[in-house]
């Protein structure tokens, strides 16, 4: 549908200055289910859509790091593995966490390398990254043309666009929110992108980090406890 | 003239050895529902005492403790590789390696380093699948078994015969009953003080790592309130 | 033809002991300011303490690779200052990097001839750590490298205790320096000292001698 002549490889401007193909892969992540994330002082939460039961779309890499994915499974899984062995690295040689900034700046650079290479194409996934450090919690979102942006809370995916209007309505409220009320905000900001059907516990996952809290990633049954109200989770148990 | 086929013989070169050895003794004991691993904390530079609190034992998952004698370094980077290991296989898998298969990961390891070989000696502690203490037993280069009882490094020659006594009850006509938790803890606490009176590379303190199912306690450097078990003389 | 593999086989130009405790409220080290060419006294005003990033480090052993080692850990803080987002590595941190170089050179049998002393701060507690040619590594509250193993390590574990104030420090290490003075050969009487407080502060005392040495002959000397 936007085919044009310009658009067969990576490494082609437009003559209006544009690099097609990455413009495809960011609508790959439009493409894909719908994460969101927000952070308060103390906490940051993800949370995310499962098109599928058994997928992972919210994964922890270290004690307070997690991330999840909107985009190409495929790609997702690849860069995961990236970040999952920068992780192990930093670890390896300073016995710490690696900070959270470094992290997004390690994953953007990578993205960006294939936006300038013939014969490759660019990663066809979106990511957040939440993280508590040293300089406190980050959410970050990283995009396939390797540009990557510091956020207090953002939405991307499929059906996004009034998850973001959700959260853009209550972004100020975030930063003093309690983790109870963030994680509500979240699952209440990802149900706007479901119009028909209800958040239940098998078609969304939470992932939690917190500044006394290690990054743990919430399915299934360890759903129930959030908000009953808010996802009618009784039927699917 | 022919040119001789062989090079003319030189003088060996003055080479430095990248091994030292920090000494120290671990001990581990399997028992029927519970497993012990425990060392002592001194790290030794030929005679004299470099640190009197080192840690030899690790701590890999809930139902795993390794303990290490022989080279600090190695040491070090052996059980950072096990952890990278562990937590690897936790992203991979998504689920907590067992001791057993964890056991094997550690020979192979070992084994991968056949022609560089990392100078530990080490004896692993954790519960099997039916919640049964095990242990396991290695050399340097990744021989490994198994065993109801083990220990390693510069007390070992010292602890063995007093474990084939006490634990397997060797030449005994009346033989005790497995010993349990509790009176392997006492048992571990005189043996490894008896190694410290005749080793001089073993003392200071005593750390003791004990796995039961509920899962992993360590008397160790780094637990508060808890009281350090000090191994001979000040 | 490619040039042979070298390695250092020995140390050329060598520092001898660095001491150093813990105190109330940070860390001192100290050490003298020669380096010796064997056994000549080569470089008498040499500074074997440097501040760097959040942690002081001093050497004996080799003092070409202490320079090296300098010069790697400086830039190991530059790189992480280039992200300005705030970021600094805790000293524990830059120790555990130290550890890992010294050890991979090790393994490839081309050690940095030293024994690196390294001080700083650790959750608002005073850190101060060894690490040696083999990557052999320990924090501890009193360290000591070459000679200083033997002569000054046993003086320190004696009189350390945790709450001391930095005059009190002062004067342990002024006693363990003047001990290695007098017995350890490759010394000279130009002694300095540096400290690190919890905040990070680093001060480097200028080189100065020791006073209260005697070198009388003993005959002459009472005895108290």
């Amino acid at each position: 549908m936007y085919r044009t002549a310009y658009d067969s490889d990576v490494t082609i401007f437009s003559p209006q200055g544009r690099l097609y193909q990455i413009e495809y892969a960011m609508e790959a992540v439009k493409q894909g289910a719908a994460t969101a994330g927000l952070k308060s002082n103390t906490h940051v939460v993800l949370v995310a859509i499962k098109r599928n039961e058994s997928q992972q779309k919210v994964l922890a890499l270290d004690q307070q790091i997690g991330a999840s994915t909107a985009g190409l499974t495929a790609d997702a899984r690849k860069l995961l593995d990236f970040m999952k062995s920068e992780i192990m690295n930093f670890r390896w040689a300073h016995e710490s966490q690696i900070p959270v900034n470094w992290l997004a700046v390690e994953v953007s650079d990578k993205s960006q390398k294939r936006t300038q290479h013939a014969g490759s194409r660019p990663f066809g996934v979106g990511m957040l990254i939440a993280g508590v450090d040293s300089q406190g919690t980050h959410l970050y979102q990283t995009c396939p043309s390797g540009n990557y942006f510091d956020y207090y809370s953002c939405a991307i995916g499929a059906r996004s666009q009034p998850v973001k209007t959700y959260l853009e309505k209550h972004y100020k409220e975030f930063p003093t929110c309690s983790r109870e009320e963030l994680i509500k905000h979240a699952l209440q900001a990802i149900k706007a992108s479901q119009p028909d059907e209800e958040l239940d516990t098998t078609n969304c996952s939470v992932g939690v980090v917190g500044v006394d809290e290690q990054f743990t990633v919430f399915e299934g049954e360890r759903l129930l406890p959030f908000d009953e109200a808010t996802m009618n989770l009784e039927r699917h148990q | 003239m022919l040119t001789p086929a062989v090079a003319p013989i030189e003088a060996k070169k003055k080479e430095w050895s990248p091994y030292t050895d920090n000494g120290g003794t671990t001990l581990a004991i399997a028992g029927p529902d519970y497993a012990i691993v425990a060392a002592d904390t001194r790290l030794s530079n030929g005679y004299s005492i470099s640190c009197r609190d080192v840690t030899k034992l690790a701590q890999l998952t809930q139902h795993c403790v390794i303990g290490t004698a022989g080279m600090q370094a190695d040491r070090a980077v052996f059980h950072k590789l096990l952890r990278t290991r562990v937590d690897y296989f936790k992203y991979k898998y998504g689920k907590t390696i067992t001791p057993t298969a964890l056991a094997q990961m550690i020979a192979n390891i070992l084994y991968g380093h056949r022609f560089f070989p990392y100078y530990c000696f080490n004896v692993v502690g954790g519960l099997d699948a039916q919640g049964h203490g095990v242990v396991f037993s290695y050399d340097a280069v990744g021989s490994y078994q198994a065993l109801p009882y083990a220990t390693t490094g510069s007390g070992a020659q010292l602890l063995e015969p007093l474990l084939d006594s006490h634990i397997a009850q060797r030449n005994r006509t009346q033989k005790n009953p497995p010993m349990s938790k509790d009176e392997a803890i006492a048992f571990v606490k005189n043996a490894m003080a008896s190694v410290s009176e005749r080793d001089i590379h073993t003392g200071d303190f005593l750390e003791i790592a004990v796995i039961t199912r509920e899962g992993t306690q360590i008397i160790t450097r780094e637990a508060d309130g808890v009281e350090r078990i000090k191994l001979g003389f000040d | 033809m490619d040039a042979p593999i070298t390695r250092t086989l020995e140390p050329i130009n060598t520092g001898t002991s660095v001491v150093g405790i813990t105190y109330k409220d940070g860390v001192l080290i100290a050490s003298d300011t020669l380096v010796s060419y064997g056994s000549l006294s080569r470089f008498r005003s040499i500074q074997r303490l440097v501040s760097i990033g959040p942690c002081l480090i001093g050497a004996s052993g080799d003092y070409s690779d202490f320079q090296h080692i300098t010069d790697l850990l400086t830039q190991k803080v530059d790189e992480a200052s280039f992200h300005q987002d705030g970021f600094q590595y805790t000293a524990p941190e830059l120790f555990e990097y130290l550890c890992r170089v010294m050890y991979e050179r090790r393994s490839k049998v081309n050690p940095y001839w030293n024994r690196v002393v390294m001080a700083g701060s650790k959750q608002g507690k005073p850190f101060l750590g060894c690490v040696d040619l083999y990557g052999t590594h320990y924090a501890s509250p009193t360290v000591a490298t070459g000679y200083g193993e033997q002569l000054a390590q046993p003086i320190l574990r004696k009189e350390w205790h945790p709450d001391m104030s930095l005059e009190e420090a002062h004067a342990l290490l002024e006693k363990c320096m003047r001990v290695l003075l007098y017995r350890d050969c490759y010394t000279i009487n130009k002694v300095q000292f540096a400290r690190i407080g919890l905040d990070g502060q680093t001060t480097i005392e200028p080189p100065a001698p020791l006073t209260g040495t005697r070198w009388e002959a003993p005959l002459t000397i009472t005895l108290p």
